[in-house]
């Protein structure tokens, strides 16, 4: 179901944490097998959730409690913007209609091609550099403007 | 002990008690959804917040502990403001169906909304729709009622031990479902409907069935495992509608297990036996009373001319009344016959004659949550005791060892110690290992024992077991089912005594139905019946509750004249020759002797169906029909004083487990594949047969395939999945076969059922093949 | 240039490096602390006398928190740092993690030391998964150097850390929610009492602190309780990073010692927006209430201050709104967040928040009724106060004090179903 190097990955979150409490490495788990399958499907939840000796409505609480699991396919490349207040006021939504128009898709959408989804984010404490983006949950664009977030949309094949 | 003041009046409470416990020991209602109090603290629903004297804000009662001189007001204007301020929180959301809701009548939210709602909400926006799921045949949902208490996930969680509910999504998005669409497989599920403070959950066979304010309420005691559940019968127009748990603490606590709540659709089912009939040839002629009872009375008064008294036997149910299984011995033993058995599903009786009194738990049942260690010897426990098996997860939850000796290494819903998992033949050696490994760590053996162990080797995990038993305190040893129904349930038995009297542990038997303890007080037992001429049913379905379904039949059909005693027609009526229709629990009264040895009484909830009579007054007639003396009690008080004369505390003085001199003649298992043979969970009674939403539950649909592990299947060049022919003797059976790799090597589970029926001995060798 | 109690690393080239920390005194304060084998007392006595308070949001003086450990538990204790920042406007602790990421492993360590801790975790927002990997980084190096894990700088006492990642919920800044997360739930906050002190992570005892907070613990045992305190002010010691954002001119973080004027933070932040004037600012966090710009510009920035003026100095973080700022608007984009990111665990908050959130959103698309104010405001009473955690309260703090300080935009909204800003 998953690679060795994501399992090996996981037993390094599941050292961290006494042996009986397996189950704290659940975070870092999903977010690898996420890593690793582009999404969670049920069966990797339950695969994740056996791996940790732990019910799999328990982990499936766990994937569906937290927003940057992806419970449902996205594109080669999720673009999380974030739209809260701070983010808004240096300019978050002119952004973030840019991107709809450039992209020809709403928050919450992939595009026709599979390249990009689209997601509107909450608030990734990086305000001060707003407007942001997140790509693929783990890297930070920060400072964007339509130029900027052209050629990052470019390079993101 | 803090002292403090509710609503004026002064209270002394527990340390660390909360302001709920110390509410409803001065009987001051505080509105509550969320809490409960055989579940953790959870503190969301709010609905609890009262005044505390100078604390800024409202506190929840059910999870703020009490302090010194703490004053609270529960219903004052600050109170009372927050408690309505949560309702129309709750309640905007909440839709506006109770019209059409089966909860209306007996919901909390409803109830508490007359008090603290308002009459119209100012809630315009559109209200939340959640998608339905489906729980399996037992519970049924309208989640769009939810409200988020959380306590059917907390129920399953803490006490059912299997957390198959979760709470998905969050803020409003949160929803109550199992994963993956699966189905609520847990014998406790039903439980969550009475929790449940809403319509969202609800009794699926129950539902729109009736309003609950329609429904009389009659107390009433389960008739199936040997735990005596309290219920309360749900009745209308002279119909048993639903069975809800009737609080004691010392037995059910507030609990029902399926069982127990779902097997009443039986009681309503349309293969009830309501007329008296006779065999005409191959032809049934409903007949009345009068002539049903003298033909009755007739053929068997002519078998025992001619054969004599033995030549009648009577197999009585387990799970009926004390005072018909008296009357039923009283009547067998004055016709000269001493083949009367309620140990239906038992074959070896040797023990008989080395054991002191009535097999029973050996403690009260609530002493169970305070065991620190365990060992559970041919027990499957879950399917078996249901609610036992609850308390038992309780202690493993403070800490206590629980040991497993079982041919199947079956998910408990709690944490195993230590265990040895052996097929059948081997259980005897295996007990004499954890015997062996308790005299080698220097415990005392009953000499006798021991002197039998010479060529026993020890294996670790005996030892571990030896180990866990040895420490610490409150301990029991305990025998299920499966190890009483064992070819070598005598050895076992011997075996567990010892190591029960090596290590401190008290012996206890998981009394498989309603009445075993009550059958064996009245002594509803002699010698087994065999190849008897006559045979008198009490209750019984022999193909199923038979240790040997196949032979049963055989012998009955046989038999020269078969009079039946039942609530049901079905298999009965290819071999009986009269019938006489007897009313169930729920249509006489009647009394069970519990696990733990308590009396327990009850009343008809509705009339007998039909033409359907007690039991006890049918056997009493019969009796009069041979012209017998001392059946002329005129009520069922009368029989019971009868067959109890010294009431529940000469029940207590017939209680003894031990037993001495038995030989440990099965200590080499055999080889090649064996059956395991169990009554299953919804097979144990005619009732649990007949009732349709248990009969359609994973359980069920398990217990009609036979198992066994990867290592069998691909031996025998099976395929798991597809049908396998099961031979035993010279039956046969067609079964789907399924896979369980906890399976020991050589084991085959056949449970019995309808498929199985006429198959052989429930342990003993079997055999597989394709088909 | 004032003292920098965690950002002074940005003064060196490779502000992150173990080389520059080390090289500029980092670890000294570790080191001196088992060298000495300086009583837990001493350290707990000094933090209390230099007047620090949690930089979370809450304030709650550090020294007095970590007293409440119970000394002689028997068992596994933890301490725990939360670095969960998603409070918009909240970006400091990313910079500690950026530039400064051993004076927080320091401070971790010191206080592990002092608490008697078995381990220690530092949960990390998901959303800066970048500075999560980073700092394990800083924790090989550490452990590398000896600073972390078996036998600390030859001591003979083991201790280590490890990060745990968010994944997306800002409930789980919440002390409770943050150890549920860490348990491998959902984050849903616990019920106090029991506090974590008792009962924490795995049911043991714990201390959870801001990372800010545990960052500014070195710097106290290196230069005593009493220098933190001077600082600042009385009652509210040391230096705080202050995040400001919206319309000024140079968005970001500058450490200031608390107690400085609110007007002289803005000058260092390039002012307002040129071309536009200061309307309103919410100085501590999205939960804090909004003040008007009058208010603000005479306020200085501590705890006791700002309280004073109605609103809170919560985690430092200054959302500046010009007068280009419709207020109904950024109300509309907060509520959003507080519905979204209630856990669902209380009624009132799982139902509150919501049914605010889609009277707001009618009130901007013009769809507003006369009577939505005063039931907005009477909502907001059912939930302030009710729940088991603080989002409750944080939810209904910005509606109540926009609907307070510019009612008539509400108003106007309502009545003329559009905008008087004009946009």
């Amino acid at each position: 179901m998953l690679s060795q190097e994501s399992l090996a990955l996981i037993d390094k979150e599941i050292a961290k944490y006494p042996p009986e409490h397996k189950q704290s490495a659940v975070m870092g788990a999903l977010r690898i097998a996420q890593a690793e399958k582009g999404w969670l499907a049920t069966e990797t939840i339950e695969y994740v959730a056996d791996y940790l000796g732990m019910p799999p409505i328990a982990a499936y609480e766990v994937a569906t409690f937290y927003n940057m699991y992806d419970l449902k396919p996205v594109g080669r490349n999720k673009v999380t913007l974030c739209t809260n207040l701070p983010c808004q006021l240096q300019g978050a939504d002119k952004i973030a209609e840019h991107m709809k128009a450039k992209l020809g898709v709403d928050f919450g959408e992939t595009t026709a091609d599979g390249r990009y989804t689209l997601v509107e984010g909450e608030c990734m404490g990086a305000c001060g550099e707003g407007p942001l983006c997140l790509h693929n949950n783990h890297k930070m664009h920060s400072h964007l403007t339509p130029e900027s977030l052209d050629k990052l949309l470019d390079d993101l094949k | 002990m803090p002292n403090i003041e509710i609503d004026g009046q002064t209270i002394e409470v527990a340390q660390g008690a909360t302001l709920m416990d110390a509410a409803h020991q001065l009987g001051i209602f505080i509105p509550h959804f969320c809490y409960h109090k055989k579940l953790s603290i959870a503190a969301n629903c709010r609905m609890c917040l009262v005044e505390v004297e100078k604390a800024p804000k409202p506190l929840p009662a059910c999870a703020t502990p009490v302090t010194e001189g703490m004053k609270v007001r529960t219903h004052s204007a600050k109170a009372v403001e927050a408690q309505k301020g949560v309702m129309e929180l709750l309640l905007i959301n909440h839709p506006l169906d109770c019209p059409i809701c089966d909860q209306g009548g007996e919901c909390q939210l409803q109830d508490l909304a007359v008090g603290y709602g308002g009459s119209a909400s100012r809630y315009a926006e559109p209200k939340r729709v959640v998608k339905e799921k489906d729980l399996g045949p037992l519970v049924a949902t309208d989640m769009t009622r939810c409200i988020h208490c959380s306590r059917c996930v907390r129920f399953g969680q803490e006490i059912a031990g299997r957390m198959e509910l979760g709470m998905i999504h969050r803020g409003e998005h949160t929803e109550v479902m199992p994963f993956l669409e699966q189905q609520v497989t847990s014998e406790l599920s039903g439980n969550v409907i009475d929790l449940c403070p809403v319509g969202a959950l609800t009794s699926k066979p129950f539902r729109y069935s009736a309003r609950s304010w329609e429904l009389g309420r009659r107390k009433s005691i389960s008739p199936h495992d040997g735990l005596g559940s309290n219920l309360l019968l749900h009745v209308k127009d002279n119909k048993v509608f639903r069975a809800v748990p009737r609080e004691n603490e010392a037995i059910n606590e507030c609990w029902l297990a399926d069982r127990d709540r779902y097997a009443y659709e039986a009681l309503n089912s349309s293969e009830r036996l309501t007329q008296p009939m006779v065999r005409d040839g191959d032809k049934w002629i409903e007949v009345d009373w009068q002539k049903a009872l003298t033909q009755a009375a007739g053929a068997l008064r002519v078998l025992r001319e001619t054969h004599g008294g033995n030549a009648l036997a009577a197999l009585a149910s387990p799970h009926q009344t004390v005072e018909e299984l008296h009357l039923v011995q009283k009547l067998m033993r004055a016709l000269g016959s001493e083949q009367i058995e309620h140990r239906l599903a038992q074959t070896d009786f040797s023990g008989d004659t080395k054991r002191k009194g009535a097999t029973w738990l050996g403690m009260p049942v609530a002493e169970l949550n305070q065991l620190q260690r365990v060992l559970l010897v041919g027990a499957t426990l879950r399917k078996e005791q249901p609610l036992i098996a609850q308390r038992l997860r309780q202690a493993t939850k403070w800490g206590a060892q629980l040991n497993v000796v079982h041919a199947a290494d079956d998910e408990l819903n709690c944490r195993v110690a230590n265990k040895l998992i052996a097929k059948p033949t081997a259980w005897v050696n295996a007990l004499a290992q954890i015997a062996k490994a308790l005299l080698e760590a220097g415990a005392s053996l009953p000499a006798e024992v021991a002197g039998q162990l010479n060529n026993v080797t020890v294996s670790d995990a005996a030892r571990a077991i030896a180990a866990s038993l040895q420490d610490g305190e409150r301990k029991a040893v305990l025998l299920g089912a499966v190890a009483q129904n064992h070819p070598a349930s005598a050895q076992l038995q011997q075996l567990a005594a010892a190591i029960a009297e090596a290590s401190g542990a008290k012996l206890g038997f998981l009394s498989p139905s309603a009445n075993s303890v009550g059958a064996q007080i009245v002594n509803a037992q002699g010698a087994p019946a065999n190849d008897a001429k006559g045979y008198l049913l009490l209750g019984v379905e022999p193909e199923l509750d038979v240790h040997d379904g196949g032979q049963a039949i055989k012998a009955l059909d046989q038999a020269e004249f078969v009079v039946a005693l039942s609530a049901f027609k079905g298999r009965v009526m290819d071999y009986a020759d009269v019938v006489l229709p007897i009313a169930p629990f729920s249509e006489t009264a009647g009394s069970f002797i519990n696990m733990e040895g308590r009396l327990q009484a009850f009343n008809p909830a509705v009339k007998p169906q039909g033409e359907a009579r007690p039991a006890w007054k049918v056997l009493r007639v019969l009796g009069n029909q041979f012209g017998l003396a001392g059946f002329e009690h005129d009520s069922v008080e009368a029989v019971r004083a009868e067959a109890l004369p010294q009431g529940e505390a000469g029940v207590a003085a017939r209680l003894d487990n031990s037993i001495a001199g038995v030989a440990l003649q099965s200590l080499a298992a055999q080889a090649g594949l064996e059956r395991l043979g169990e009554t299953p969970i919804y097979q144990l009674d005619p009732l649990t047969r007949r009732a349709p939403a248990l009969q359609r539950t994973q359980d069920a649909l398990d217990a009609a395939c036979a198992w066994t592990n990867g290592g069998v299947i691909e031996r025998l060049g099976l395929a798991a999945g597809n049908n396998v022919r099961v031979r035993q003797g010279g039956a046969e059976a067609v079964l789907r076969l399924c896979r369980d790799d906890r399976l020991p090597d050589d084991v085959v589970r056949v449970a019995v059922g309808p498929l199985t029926a006429h198959l052989g001995a429930r342990f003993g060798g079997i055999s597989l093949e394709a088909v | 240039m004032s003292t920098k109690v965690c950002m002074w690393t940005l003064d060196h080239p490779e502000p992150a490096s173990l080389k520059t920390y080390v090289a500029n005194g980092g670890y000294e304060a570790l080191k001196k602390v088992l060298a000495e084998k300086m009583p837990a007392e001493q350290i707990i006595e000094q933090v209390k006398i230099s007047g620090l308070r949690g930089r979370g949001g809450a304030g709650f003086p550090t020294g007095l928190k970590w007293s409440f450990m119970p000394r002689q538990f028997p068992g596994d204790k933890y301490i725990v740092c939360n670095t969960d920042e998603g409070e918009p406007g909240t970006f400091k602790d990313r910079d500690i993690l950026r530039f400064n990421p051993h004076q927080l492993i320091e401070g971790m360590v010191i206080a592990g030391y002092t608490l008697g801790a078995r381990a220690g975790y530092n949960y990390i927002h998901g959303e800066i998964f970048e500075l999560y990997e980073s700092w394990e980084q800083a924790l090989e190096e550490a452990r590398a150097a000896g600073f972390l894990g078996k036998n600390i700088c030859g001591s003979g006492w083991d201790f280590d850390l490890h990060a745990h990642h968010g994944y997306g919920a800002y409930v789980c800044g919440e002390e409770t929610a943050l150890l549920e997360s860490l348990e491998g739930k959902k984050g849903q906050p616990r019920f106090k009492p029991p506090f974590p002190a008792s009962f924490g992570l795995y049911g043991k005892p714990t201390t959870i602190n801001n990372t800010e907070t545990l960052a500014s613990i070195p710097w106290i045992v290196r230069h005593g309780g009493q220098a933190f305190l001077e600082l600042g002010k009385p009652n509210n010691g040391g230096t705080k990073i202050f995040s400001i954002s919206g319309h000024v001119n140079k968005p970001g973080n500058y450490e200031v010692g608390l107690g400085t004027p609110f007007a002289e933070l803005l000058e260092m932040a390039g002012g307002v927006r040129t071309g536009h004037k200061l309307k309103a600012v919410i100085p501590g966090g999205s939960s804090a209430p909004v003040l008007p710009a009058e208010i603000m510009m005479d306020l200085t920035l501590d705890f006791d201050a700002i309280a004073k003026a109605g609103s809170m100095l919560g985690s430092g973080a200054v959302i500046v709104m010009d007068d280009s700022v419709c207020m109904v608007k950024a109300l509309e984009r907060l509520s959003y967040f507080y519905f979204e990111e209630s856990c669902g665990q209380c009624t009132p908050c799982r139902e509150g928040t919501g049914w605010m959130h889609r009277v707001i959103k009618r009130i901007e698309h013009g769809e507003g009724r006369p009577e939505d104010l005063d039931l907005l405001t009477s909502v907001g009473h059912g939930i302030a106060g009710r729940t088991i955690c603080a989002l409750g309260d944080a939810a209904v703090g910005p509606v109540q004090s926009f609907i307070k300080h510019f009612r008539k935009e509400f108003e106007y909204h309502i009545e003329h179903k559009k905008c008087m800003v004009g946009n």
